[in-house]
């Protein structure tokens, strides 16, 4: 998994609430066995005017204009202000592995879908949770500001905002290393191995028919 | 030691280890594996030269993607194809038990997992599918993961998880005429929100709730998810257990009459405290039927479209959308709307007792609208639909009768929508472009969805 440090990333926003992992990318896409390549297909039904389907060569679709990531002035964003609720719906892992090869490292909401915020943690896309009010601002200062960026330090949980405002953001203490240091959870569980082998024999032990 | 919620117990008896932070190893009993999120599992595991802990824990069926017409001669779709095929080489390659395209035991994950006894009371249930909260109510503790947890509990047979804070959704007194599980599903999505239980497990209770059968409470656990909770669960009564009792993968003789002992105690205690609780009366909950591209989006069959300029000022704009998408405008009486296509089936609303519902509605009605669909949720469903002759009601009346999947629940394989036309569907979700592009949904329950079959336009069943 990548690490993830510090980032200073270009901003887009996208102003809609419960935006879904369907939207986020499309079943159609879900029929791939594998994990990379889905990048140029996020929000696939939001950026083309026609309809995607796999195997299509995405560099001769008509993009829709009016879609805010088509937008020249948010062209290299790394990162995604987002509104309530992002991520819900199916639990397709797809969506953080579209967003991330999309080129997002990180995505700023009131709120977060659960698996979907669990997933993030496990592709090297950090997701911010920042009360309303402060989200509010950062699309009125994106709106009106070309070339708008963030600077976030993980280490420090901060994100700066140009005009020097900090705003502090929390996340679990045990995400944070993993991403600080690009570890893989299985390695990192498999230290423990005799405990869970310990409490298996225990388990089952108690509980015969499982 | 202080009363227990049920939540509580589950959790607490399944933690390998815990960090001073909270992070904890979860020890996990059984995981359901379909096609769409498991192939780079098992390609991690191969590239990592891991083989899977516990091989008797996992159950693989292909679903999503397989059609529901005659698939004798295999599946047409090459995309599709490959990755059911890629399920099978898996299963063969490390051993995982799996009911292929044409077993009979074959169909929707979530309904055979029960069907087979395989989800029992006290277990913690895991697959890469956001409605494995159905298998909740069974007194067990069921998430839905990633692919990347998916492929961790199959190399550790723990998934690393926080507890989250536990909310009550009591529901107390008797349902109305036509009123089924999936409507109050729909009432406590409609009143907390689909993020109102983000970050909390729920569980149902009250007097309605145990008034209901195995399969109402798993429609119930199962739309947990759509309220934004992680688990949906339900304490384990008589009715858990008349349900459980022989089926193949349940224990059986001495073993069984261990296990209930043990089950019998999976409720919440007198007096455990929650961090949420929310109350509905159940006399008062109508049929529901969504109006808009969210869950919440929803009123009872009686009411109108609601006028997006009479919401606060934060629904507003989701709402003028969502009519856009759904091509209605404001205060139009839910049952002056007119629809295209009628779609029965899925893990919410696919089992017999469903089959048994919506059959009961059609009373010798002729299907009006274009197609009518019904999609039993297991081949084992089906078969029982076809001895007590429900395919007969169906068919006679004009309505399809296919093989079981997950089918246009979320359209990956040929059953889809077109371009605005617009759906009764039992399924769980009304996204846009769910149930194909520019498709419009309207979820409902079975009475309600074989009830605007016939008439064309919804009907409210509590009157019929
Ligand atoms: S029936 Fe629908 S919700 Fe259920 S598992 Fe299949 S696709 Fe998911």
């Amino acid at each position: 998994m990548k690490k993830f440090t510090l980032l200073n990333g270009l901003v887009a926003p996208l102003d809609r609430a419960n935006v879904d992992t369907d939207a986020i990318i499309p079943k159609q896409f879900l029929k791939s066995i594998k994990r990379s390549g889905f990048g140029p297909n996020a929000f696939d039904e939001w950026r083309y005017l026609d309809h995607g389907e796999p195997g299509m060569d995405n560099s001769n679709r008509p993009v829709n204009p009016d879609f805010v990531l088509n937008k020249p002035r948010y062209q290299g964003a790394q990162i995604l202000l987002a509104r309530e609720n992002f991520g819900c719906g199916s639990s397709r892992e797809h969506a953080p592995w579209a967003l991330e090869d999309y080129g997002f490292r990180a995505i700023i909401a009131p709120s977060f879908a659960d698996i979907f915020f669990n997933n993030c943690f496990k592709n090297g896309l950090l997701p911010i949770r920042l009360d309303a009010g402060k989200v509010e601002i950062l699309f009125r200062e994106v709106e009106a500001n070309a070339g708008y960026k963030l600077a976030i330090d993980l280490e420090q949980q901060t994100i700066g905002a140009p005009d020097g405002t900090v705003y502090p953001f929390e996340v679990d203490a045990f995400r944070k290393h993993c991403l600080l240091n690009g570890l893989d959870d299985i390695g990192l569980t498999l230290q423990h191995v005799d405990e869970i082998a310990a409490f298996e024999a225990r388990h089952h032990a108690a509980q015969p028919w499982l | 030691m202080s009363a227990q919620t049920l939540y509580d117990k589950l959790w607490n008896s399944h933690v390998v280890r815990q960090d001073e932070d909270g992070t904890a190893l979860i020890y996990i009993d059984r995981q359901l594996v379909h096609e769409v999120t498991s192939p780079q599992a098992f390609e991690g595991l191969r590239l990592a030269h891991r083989r899977p802990w516990r091989i008797a824990s996992m159950l693989a069926v292909p679903d999503h993607n397989v059609p529901t017409t005659n698939r004798s001669a295999g599946i047409a779709d090459p995309v599709s194809r490959i990755q059911v095929e890629t399920l099978d080489a898996n299963c063969a390659e490390f051993g995982v038990t799996e009911f292929k395209m044409n077993d009979i035991r074959q169909g929707i994950v979530h309904v055979i997992g029960p069907e087979q006894g395989a989800t029992l009371p006290g277990m913690t249930v895991v697959c890469g599918d956001s409605h494995t909260s159905t298998h909740g109510a069974f007194a067990a503790l069921a998430h839905g993961i990633g692919t990347s947890e998916v492929e961790h509990v199959m190399a550790t047979q723990c998934l690393v998880a926080k507890k989250s804070k536990s909310m009550e959704v009591r529901v107390e007194g008797i349902l109305g005429h036509g009123v089924t599980a999936k409507d109050i599903a729909l009432a406590v999505i409609g009143k907390i929100g689909t993020a109102g239980g983000t970050g909390y497990a729920i569980e149902f209770a009250g007097s309605a709730i145990r008034a209901l059968s195995m399969e109402g409470r798993m429609t119930l656990c199962n739309m947990a998810i759509e309220a934004g909770a992680r688990a949906g669960m339900i304490a384990v009564d008589d009715t858990t257990l008349d349900y459980l009792k022989g089926r193949p993968f349940a224990p059986q003789g001495d073993l069984w009459d261990k296990a209930v002992v043990q089950w019998r105690n999976l409720h919440s205690d007198q007096g455990a405290a929650f961090d949420a609780g929310v109350l509905l009366d159940a006399a008062e909950i109508r049929p529901q039927v969504t109006w808009g591209t969210s869950p919440e989006m929803v009123v009872a069959v009686d009411g109108c479209v609601p006028d997006p300029a009479t919401l606060s000022a934060d629904k507003r704009e989701g709402a003028e959308r969502a009519l856009i998408y759904m091509g209605l405008s404001a205060n139009t009486p839910i049952t002056d709307i007119k629809i295209d296509k009628v779609f029965i089936g899925s893990c919410t609303n696919a089992r017999i007792e469903d089959m048994r519902a919506a059959a009961a509605v059609i009373k010798g009605g002729k299907v009006t609208v274009k197609q009518a669909m019904v999609v039993p949720g297991s081949g084992l469903v089906k078969r029982q639909a076809e001895q007590e002759g429900l395919d007969r009601i169906f068919t006679d009346a004009g309505f399809e009768w296919r093989e079981p999947g997950c089918s246009m629940c979320l359209a990956m394989n040929d059953d889809k929508l077109a371009a605005g036309e617009r759906c009764a569907s039992t399924s769980n979700r009304n996204f846009e472009g769910r149930q194909g592009q520019g498709g419009r949904t309207h979820l409902v329950s079975p009475e309600m969805a074989a009830a605007a079959a016939i008439a064309g336009h919804f009907v409210d069943v509590s009157k019929l």
